[in-house]
């Protein structure tokens, strides 16, 4: 047993692990020795691929680099996972992503820089041998494409998502005619760059892909950014994939089409569950229907006041939550889970329905109720809990607006028909917490806010929730 | 434009059509309010008060906009000034002769009571909100004539029961009855023929005691139809079994522009134990009740007080004034869009359409019916009507499915197999292991729990940080650019695998179960 095909089986092994972990995290019970596997197979890759690098007469200084650049990197990684805060979990993810994209487009430049670049080398000379010089080249320019949509894509992200930048969809002139060129120059370039490999092809390459990438995230609005952030996890995938072809690694290209089409499935669940097209999200071109909607008269709304709420709520029998992005931004999730507790404590039965994709990352929401320690056995899908709603007595809408939108369900005509919603208005009582009358992501108005069983509660969630339970007596049989 | 609100020249008219607080809101809309003197007063509102909230006092029939709770009688209408609008529960339903007086005059008449039942119109709605406090106020009269407790309770001096009352006819003041007499502490049923207000009732703690029969309906107006014979007959045997058991009967059932149904035969009233007490809010229409005399209480030879007050909003003059005012400034604020004092009527809304009994002199009632969108069963079956259209294109596209689905097949199976067969035989084996990864990939995520989605993802991201196996292979090898450059994607990469593990773990500890 050399050390090639103990390598090999190891990376068996590993991808093996990593399939038992994307397996183990579909269920809460084997969720978290999911993650382990996970962990398990990476230790395993890792440690082979070092005996490897060994094997293959590595120098001193490049096994000193490479362990100091681990060291580093998983300081600051583990760092980042201590401080970051639920509610910033997208901008992380999103950033995280970018990490993978760039270190796809160094691999792939690596690789030219190994091969392409001297021509009469022996790696050179090695591939042309074994005729699969052309092949190698355009391994280089996929994956060097790739890594630098991801990259970019990223970037832009979680520039949205932190709201350093502006998130509303930025529309070029023919935005579709700019995507499908650069795909039309990218096979161009490789063509090219298959027949003469030179140095500023692949600079050119890198810079149209790093614009691609730019482009097709800032053309999605903020309200869609669940999707694109499984997406570009997706295309993290795919880089990893393209790097493992150029290295005739069998490990990264399973890993890669395990993270790629897993990420891509994950995608299109989000697109039905927006009833957006699957297709037009991939080519970032969606979000441009949500124009303002025509102004309409919906009538007046009507408000309570958190006492009038803490009333209700005490002499509810059964309550839900309906969660939405607006819960995240004001860190309301440790006053709901109180609010939680208490009404529990009373005998309501109180529950939550979340929308696929409230929030601003998929199971968002769930993971910011289980940070405030709230049972995930009561935190339902909107389609556990929809037909609940009809025998509902209160709905809480906090900071949700296009994922309760009636007028996705009775108009044909809005930006956001056919959207599968949670029809809290079937409830007997739906109180609304918003800032504003301000419209929601998607830019229409709502006319939940406007139906007779509706009312406002306006303020800060975190605020108001907190007065409601101030306002709660304490429950019977306690102080 | 000056707004008046008459001094009821009804005999027995205690409501007045504006509060001191509606008019504050109605001098914010613009207007200019002149309140007759002593129209209040039996509300309790003091001319004084009207005054500090912003109204004139003075004549109050010859302003531009006239509010007032009834209609007007010979001689008020002759004193309307020409042009004026006079907005009021006119009845033009049950008095014809009314609508042609009207029309004799060049005004604009709208009637308050003939607001069609649309969600929209909730808020002008004067017969709901009369209706609730109508409801509220007859378990009231009817305690009030009641010999007992209505709450049951076990003192030192003895045990007492509750009291039991029915309710005949779930509308809003069935409903505000229902409420009223729960919260005394009496044990209520409900009856009513539209089996949808179960759930209303229910939730306000009553009883639904359902008849059952084939044709339970409700008109296209949103109130119940007459009912079929057989129904009646059931209904009737209901009504005579529950007059042995209950003792406070509240009839509620009234049916737009026809008399009142009987429901509550002599015989039955004679069934009633002594003492016990009948509320009939329809008496106005002729009631529901056999021996019932609107605007009276009689006392039947078995010792049955039967209620017949018409007046029951009345009765609690200052509640009744407010809700009628607040409806009066609702249907202000829809006419004044642009809250700048002048009323403009909109003949293509279809509120302010079915409210106008005479448009500048000339007769436009009766308005063309409304459908009524926001009643359940209503709206159901147009909805069932429509389903099977909206139905067809899904159904043609589920059956192009299959197809596209089958023809795809071969397609990529083709295109496969020409990469394949033309790729080097190095290039082989990692294309079989690329394909049938990405098939696990797609199976393996197919059925993952909603909740864990995040988690997912960062694992995936986490393992997607493999690429630093690339970069790993790449470092060391003499060249110094290639060295540098894998030492940077190592970098990135193990942030990556180190972080998306370690926030993986950080968020599955997080999740508990109850």
């Amino acid at each position: 047993m050399s050390v090639e095909t103990a390598a090999a089986s190891a990376y068996l092994v590993a991808a093996l692990l990593f399939i038992l972990a994307l397996a183990g995290l579909s269920r809460h019970e084997t969720a978290k020795s999911g993650n382990l596997f996970g962990i398990a197979g990476m230790v395993v890759a890792l440690v082979a691929t070092v005996a490897l690098a060994i094997d293959r007469n590595i120098q001193g200084v490049g096994l000193g680099l490479m362990v100091a650049a681990v060291v580093v990197g998983a300081a600051i990684g583990l760092q980042r996972a201590r401080v970051v805060q639920m509610t910033g979990m997208p901008e992380l993810i999103a950033l995280l992503h970018s990490f993978v994209g760039l270190a796809a487009v160094l691999v792939g430049w690596n690789g030219y820089l190994g091969v392409e670049r001297d021509l009469n080398g022996g790696e050179a000379q090695a591939l042309r041998s074994a005729q699969t010089l052309g092949i190698h080249h355009a391994e280089v320019f996929i994956g060097v494409f790739i890594g630098a949509v991801t990259f970019t894509g990223s970037i832009v992200a979680y520039l949205k998502l932190s709201a350093r930048i502006n998130s509303k969809p930025l529309v070029l002139p023919g935005k579709n005619y700019l995507n499908l060129g650069a795909l039309v120059l990218f096979a161009a370039l490789t063509i090219w760059f298959c027949i003469s490999p030179q140095l500023w092809l692949i600079i050119a390459v890198t810079l149209v892909a790093l614009l691609l990438g730019v482009h097709l995230v800032a053309s999605i609005g903020g309200g869609d950014m669940p999707v694109v952030v499984s997406m570009l996890n997706s295309y993290s995938g795919w880089a990893a994939a393209a790097s493992g072809f150029l290295l005739e690694n069998d490990l990264l290209i399973i890993t890669g089409a395990l993270v790629g089409s897993s990420g891509a499935y994950l995608s299109y669940i989000m697109c039905k569950a927006m009833n957006r097209s699957f297709v037009s999200v991939i080519g970032g071109g969606f979000g441009i229907e949500a124009g303002p909607a025509a102004d309409k008269d919906y009538g007046e709304h009507r408000e309570m006041s958190a006492e009038q709420v803490a009333e209700v709520l005490e002499s509810a029998r059964s309550v839900v939550i309906t969660p939405g992005y607006g819960m995240a931004v004001a860190q309301a999730q440790y006053g709901v889970a109180e609010l939680t507790r208490s009404l529990r404590d009373r005998g309501v039965e109180v529950r939550f329905g979340i929308h696929p994709v409230a929030g601003r990352l998929p199971g968002h929401m769930n993971v910011l109720l289980a940070e405030a320690k709230v049972p995930y056995d009561i935190v339902l899908e909107m389609d556990e809990i929809n037909d609940d709603l009809a025998d509902t007595d209160v709905v809480l809408v906090i900071g949700a607006n296009d994922t309760v939108n009636p007028a996705a369900a009775d108009d044909p005509t809005s930006p956001i028909a056919g959207m599968p919603v949670l029809r809290v208005w079937e409830a007997g009582q739906v109180i609304i917490f918003k800032r504003s009358m301000a419209s929601g992501y998607a830019g229409v108005q709502n006319p939940l806010f406007f139906r007779e069983n509706s009312a406002m509660l306006f303020g800060d969630a975190k605020d108001r929730v907190q007065d409601i339970l101030s306002a709660l007596p304490s429950p019977v049989g306690q102080r | 434009m000056i707004i008046g609100v008459v001094r009821e020249s009804a005999p027995g008219e205690t409501r007045v059509a504006a509060t001191p607080s509606t008019v504050e809101q109605l001098v914010k809309l613009g207007y200019d309010v002149v309140v007759e003197s002593g129209a209040g007063a039996r509300a309790s509102f003091a001319d004084e008060q009207y005054v500090a909230s912003g109204a004139a006092i003075g004549d109050a029939l010859g302003t531009d906009i006239v509010l007032g709770v009834n209609a007007p009688t010979k001689s008020e209408l002759n004193l309307l000034r020409d042009g004026t609008t006079l907005i009021a529960i006119l009845q033009p339903m049950f008095k014809p002769e009314m609508v042609e007086a009207l029309a004799k005059r060049p005004i604009t008449a709208l009637a308050m009571d003939a607001v069609p039942r649309i969600s929209r119109a909730q808020s002008l709605d004067v017969l709901s909100s009369m209706a609730n406090i109508a409801g509220y106020r007859a378990v009231i009269e009817a305690a009030n004539v009641f010999g007992r407790f209505f709450t049951g309770q076990i003192t030192a001096a003895g045990k007492v029961p509750p009291a039991k009352v029915l309710v005949a006819g779930v509308g809003v003041a069935g409903l505000a009855a229902i409420g009223a007499a729960g919260s005394l502490g009496a044990i209520v049923r409900a009856t009513d023929p539209r089996p949808e207000v179960a759930e209303q009732v229910k939730s306000l703690g009553g009883e639904y005691l359902s008849v059952e029969a084939a044709d339970v309906e409700v008109s296209a107006t949103g109130y119940a139809k007459e009912m079929s014979d057989d129904y009646n007959t059931r209904a009737a045997a209901l009504y005579a079994e529950q007059c042995h058991e209950v003792d406070i009967l509240i009839t509620t059932a009234l049916i737009p522009g026809r008399p009142a149904p009987t429901l509550i035969t002599s015989e039955m009233v004679a069934s009633m134990r002594p003492g016990s007490v009948i509320v009939d809010m329809a008496a106005a229409n002729g009631g529901n009740v056999e021996g019932t005399v609107p605007g009276q209480a009689v006392v039947t030879d078995n010792g049955v007080t039967i209620l017949g007050y018409t007046d029951l909003p009345g009765r609690l003059p200052t509640q009744a004034s407010q809700l009628y005012g607040t409806n009066l400034v609702n249907l202000l604020k829809l006419m004044t869009p642009e809250k700048d004092g002048k009323l403009v009527l909109d003949f293509d809304d279809v509120v302010q359409r079915s409210i106008t009994v005479v448009r500048h002199g000339e007769s436009t009632w009766p308005p063309p019916p409304v459908q009524v969108t926001s009643a359940t069963p209503a709206t159901a079956r147009p909805a069932a009507t429509q389903a099977p259209e909206a139905a067809k294109p899904v159904s043609a596209l589920r059956r192009l499915e299959p197809l596209r689905r089958h023809a795809l097949v071969p397609v990529v199976g083709a295109l496969l197999f020409l990469l394949a067969a033309f790729a080097p035989r190095e290039i082989l084996g990692h294309l079989t292991v690329f394909s049938l990864a990405i098939v696990i990939g797609y199976y393996v995520i197919g059925n993952v729990h909603h909740a864990l989605h995040t988690p997912l993802m960062s694992v995936t991201n986490a393992i997607s940080g493999i690429i630093v196996v690339g970069a790993l292979l790449q470092i060391g090898h003499g060249n110094a650019g290639i060295t540098a450059v894998a030492t940077a994607a190592i970098l990135l990469a193990s942030i990556n695998v180190f972080g998306g593990f370690a926030v993986t773990r950080r968020m599955l500890a997080m999740f508990s179960r109850s």
